[in-house]
């Protein structure tokens, strides 16, 4: 392996219901037919060296996903990012690749960002909702883990949540019914607190049940800043050379 | 009339169900076409689920070649796992294609692959979700011509009621002819409406249209006759036949989907048919004569499909893939090509030769050295010349040992209970076997890390065999025969901890004999038990052995009369005015030979055997060797 390249790229419309499995079955093959030199691994069944950061969940869209490509031959990073989207299925777009310097990236990933769209729901009554959520110290969920139910608290990791009508014009016009839009910010903890946490969350703290799934994406992940409390661009410090 | 998309219906669905990649398509190389721009559209399905589904080569052709015409376009769709299906009816989505998202009832033909009787359940449902009527006679001029195909469709008369034709055999060119048909027949304003079209396919002779031919049966309920009830109609229908594969080069794209699969690799047909002549196997008697791919045609379907697709791993098909006449050539340039690639080459082995063994070293120079698989199929030498698998126990033995001593540290061996003529020593054999096959392999390499599985699967006697007439076994001895064989490989101290043994118990062999020499009096019990929840009979999970008694017994049909009772020489067969090309006295004369332990040379090296397929069907067997090579491919 001579290089390594890091990947973002995002998961879009109906693939977002892509599992991280068939990301990398499909990944994997894409990089065979762009015919980039991917490094194997070496011993009795050789992998192909992509390894993945933080995947989303199987139904969520995703503006940020991060993966590392090591190489077995220099290659240009947006030669590669034009190959290999032009690879991937539409859906599934590469949307920058930089060279990787020092240090982990996985380690820069602090937090994310997520987009929550919501249907049929009155915006007063998700206002306030989320202000009963915010309010509260901690609100205790459980989730069906492969160890069984489990109990956590989604609220200490959520740094920042907001709730505004849909943008798109359609909100609150008949036929359509009312859509707003949650963000918020969720620092990567353990347990992960992933947006579902929060929606049973808030239904917890203020009955609120939204009467269709919900439309999830991810905006962004990266380390948080300690100004805005937002995810910044975890490739930046690649680009300036690698973490000091 | 234009077809909108119901994904903006099944999406929100999506979110609820296990898997939902499975129903959003976008597969790499799939098609969506135009549909207005398109006169002949046709609905495929695979009829299980998504993941057993997609990779059906069978499908895969069709798709493509009728995509590649210009006024024709096809959609697939699979079944749905029970949990979309309960979201789907309660909120009104009718079954789709994966492509498009169209409702199947809005095509003009539904054409359904079954490679196995254990799909007609998930006919029903996916019938019934489409809206389309469950039995042919009610269906109206709105719905499409619901077509099957497929090995099971050589004796579709267990589902006759539920379609409206069926065809037999290779389906390239049979699929464009239909197209053309129902094209011109559209082009004329539907003259006739859903009969007139049925009765030009069936007028061809090449389409089977069920409600056209009358059955009558004897006062005992065996088949007096089977006699068409319009005039044009043929008398007897016969199977399809592509001669010259090299022209057939497909798939040329490979679907590659998201999901995961069953088979995650690219697939070569590198022949069809088969005449070794094992008599349990209707594979090789309704697919006669072979007809090889040649090896420069194979060389470059490989090329070809790992580009296309991006797998890593290429499978080479066949009946039997190692009786290709150029299969050395074939395994050493392949090899020799994808040397140190990351792409691994398997070929699935069956015949019990040391030819066998050179083939898979060469197949593993790329990739790893597993395991290779024997199919002796029958225990006892008597047992392998009633069914015709010529292999003495020495060849095996000195085989397998062979493979041990090669660096092969697992060997995985293939036989049938519930065999004709079978008794308790044959099933027993193969524990003796077994333990012969790890003694001398401890001996020849002076090792106990070697292992052997032994692995059973139950007969179930098929249409056109030689076995059509024979009595399946009960699956009460089939059940104890094998239970006694697994205390015999159990209890033995020196010899019982390197073999393993994988077996199913007898009862899903009896419901799928019961679909498989079945009449039309079984359709009423296909349509009982999906009534009753019946579903995805080929998964273990879902098959219930119970409902399917209950239900024979509430529409009074006696399944043992269909599956456990031997038929005479002249009984009328449900499916002997389908023609395969197989001669009926040959048949006969062949299940003869079988029960006097007698065996036949396979055709493509002694003389002809007068089996009837070549003369009937104006075809002859077309082997190699060519004397073409593998050239080694210009890396770009």
């Amino acid at each position: 392996m001579v290089q390594r390249l890091r990947v973002r790229y995002a998961k879009r419309g109906r693939l977002r219901f892509t599992s991280h499995r068939d990301i990398s079955r499909a990944l994997e093959r894409a990089v065979r037919r762009a015919g980039i030199p991917v490094a194997y691994s070496a011993g009795f069944s050789p992998h192909p060296k992509i390894s993945y950061a933080g995947a989303a969940p199987t139904g969520v869209a995703s503006e940020a996903e991060y993966l590392e490509i090591g190489v077995s031959r220099a290659c240009d990073p947006q030669r590669l990012r034009a190959d290999l989207d032009s690879s991937l299925p539409p859906g599934l777009d590469v949307l920058d690749v930089v060279e990787a310097h020092a240090g982990s990236l996985a380690d820069r990933l602090e937090g994310s960002m997520w987009e929550v769209r919501l249907t049929g729901v009155d915006p007063g009554e998700a206002a306030s909702a989320v202000a009963a959520f915010l309010a509260a110290p901690s609100v205790e969920v459980e989730r069906l883990t492969k160890k069984g139910m489990r109990a956590f608290d989604a609220r200490q990791a959520v740094q920042t949540l907001t709730v505004a009508a849909a943008a798109d014009g359609t909100a609150g016009q008949e036929p359509f019914p009312s859509c707003v839009i949650l963000r918020m910010v969720v620092r990567h903890e353990t347990p992960a607190v992933r947006p579902d946490d929060v929606l049973m969350g808030l239904r917890l703290v203020a009955g609120f049940a939204p009467p269709s799934p919900p439309a999830v994406t991810r905006l962004a992940q990266g380390p948080l800043d300690a100004m805005t409390g937002e995810p910044a661009d975890p490739l930046e410090l690649d680009r300036v050379g690698g973490d000091l | 009339m234009s077809v909108e998309s119901l994904f903006p219906r099944l999406e929100p669905l999506l979110p609820k169900v296990q898997k939902p990649i499975q129903y959003v398509g976008g597969e790499l190389n799939s098609t969506v076409k135009d549909w207005d721009e398109a006169t002949v559209r046709w609905a495929l399905m695979y009829p299980d689920a998504y993941e057993v589904g997609l990779p059906n080569q069978g499908v895969q052709i069709l798709y493509e070649i009728l995509n590649e015409l210009p006024d024709t376009m096809a959609e697939r769709t699979y079944a749905v796992w029970p949990d979309l299906e309960a979201l789907m009816r309660a909120e009104g989505v009718p079954q789709f294609t994966v492509d498009a998202h169209r409702p199947v009832r809005a095509f003009d033909v539904f054409g359904v692959s079954f490679s196995t009787e254990l799909g007609y359940t998930n006919l029903l449902t996916a019938l019934d979700l489409a809206g389309i009527p469950l039995h042919a006679v009610d269906r109206t001029d709105d719905d499409p011509i619901v077509l099957a195909g497929g090995h099971a469709a050589f004796n579709p008369e267990p589902i006759a009621d539920f379609l409206d034709a069926a065809v037999l055999g290779d389906g390239e060119q049979i699929a464009i002819a239909i197209s053309e048909v129902v094209r011109e027949w559209k082009a004329e304003g539907e003259p006739g409406g859903r009969d007139g079209v049925l009765l030009r396919l069936a007028e061809t002779g090449g389409v089977y249209v069920p409600k056209f031919y009358d059955v009558e049966y004897l006062a005992d309920g065996r088949i007096k006759r089977v006699v068409p009830n319009r005039a044009g109609v043929p008398s007897r229908v016969f199977k399809h036949t592509v001669m010259d594969l090299d022209e057939w080069p497909y798939p040329k794209k490979p679907l590659v989907p998201l999901a995961e699969t069953v088979h995650e690799r690219f697939s070569v047909e590198i022949f069809r048919g088969c005449t070794r002549g094992c008599r349990f196997c209707q594979a090789g008697m309704i697919t006669r004569p072979v007809r090889e791919r040649s090896i420069t045609v194979i060389g470059d379907m490989v090329a070809n499909g790992i580009k296309e697709s991006g797998f890593n791993e290429v499978g080479l098909l066949s009946l039997s893939s190692a009786d290709h006449s150029e299969i050395a050539e074939v395994a050493k340039g392949l090899a020799d090509r994808y040397e140190g690639t990351n792409t691994s080459l398997s070929l699935p082995s069956t015949r019990v030769d040391a030819f066998n063994i050179d083939l898979a070293n060469e197949f593993s120079r790329n990739g790893r050295r597993s395991g290779l698989t024997f199919a002796p199929e029958g225990g006892s030498e008597r047992m392998r010349k009633v069914i015709n698998k010529m292999v003495t126990e020495e060849d095996l033995i000195r085989t397998v040992t062979t493979a041990y001593t090669q660096g092969w540290r697992q060997v995985k061996l293939y036989f049938m209970c519930g065999l004709p003529t079978e008794e308790d020593i044959d099933v027993l054999g193969i524990a003796d076997l077994a333990k012969k096959v790890i003694k001398a392999g401890r001996e020849a390499t002076g090792s106990r890390d070697i292992r052997c599985t032994v692995s059973i699967g139950g007969f179930v006697p098929k249409p056109h065999t030689p076995f059509q007439w024979a009595a399946q076994c009960d699956h009460e001895t089939v059940d104890r025969r094998l239970r006694e064989l697994r205390n015999s490989l159990r209890n033995d101290k020196q010899y019982g901890k390197a073999i393993g043994f994988r077996y199913h118990d007898g009862k899903p062999s009896i419901v799928e004999g019961l679909l498989s020499r079945g009449d039309r009096r079984v359709g009423a019990v296909i349509e009982a038990v999906w009534a009753d929840g019946g579903r995805f009979d080929g998964w273990s999970e879902h098959f219930s052995y119970e409902r399917w008694m209950k239900c024979a017994a509430q529409v009074g049909v006696d399944v043992d009369w269909f599956t456990t009772r031997e038929r005479e020489e002249h009984e009328v067969l449900p499916w002997d005015h389908l023609d395969a090309g197989l001669d009926r006295e040959w048949l006969w004369q062949d299940w003869q030979d079988a029960v006097n332990d007698v065996e036949v040379e396979d055709c493509r090296w002694t003389p002809c055997y007068d089996c009837g397929v070549c003369p009937t069907m104006g075809t002859e067997i077309q082997i190699g060797p060519t004397g073409r090579k593998l050239l080694p491919l210009t890396v770009v």
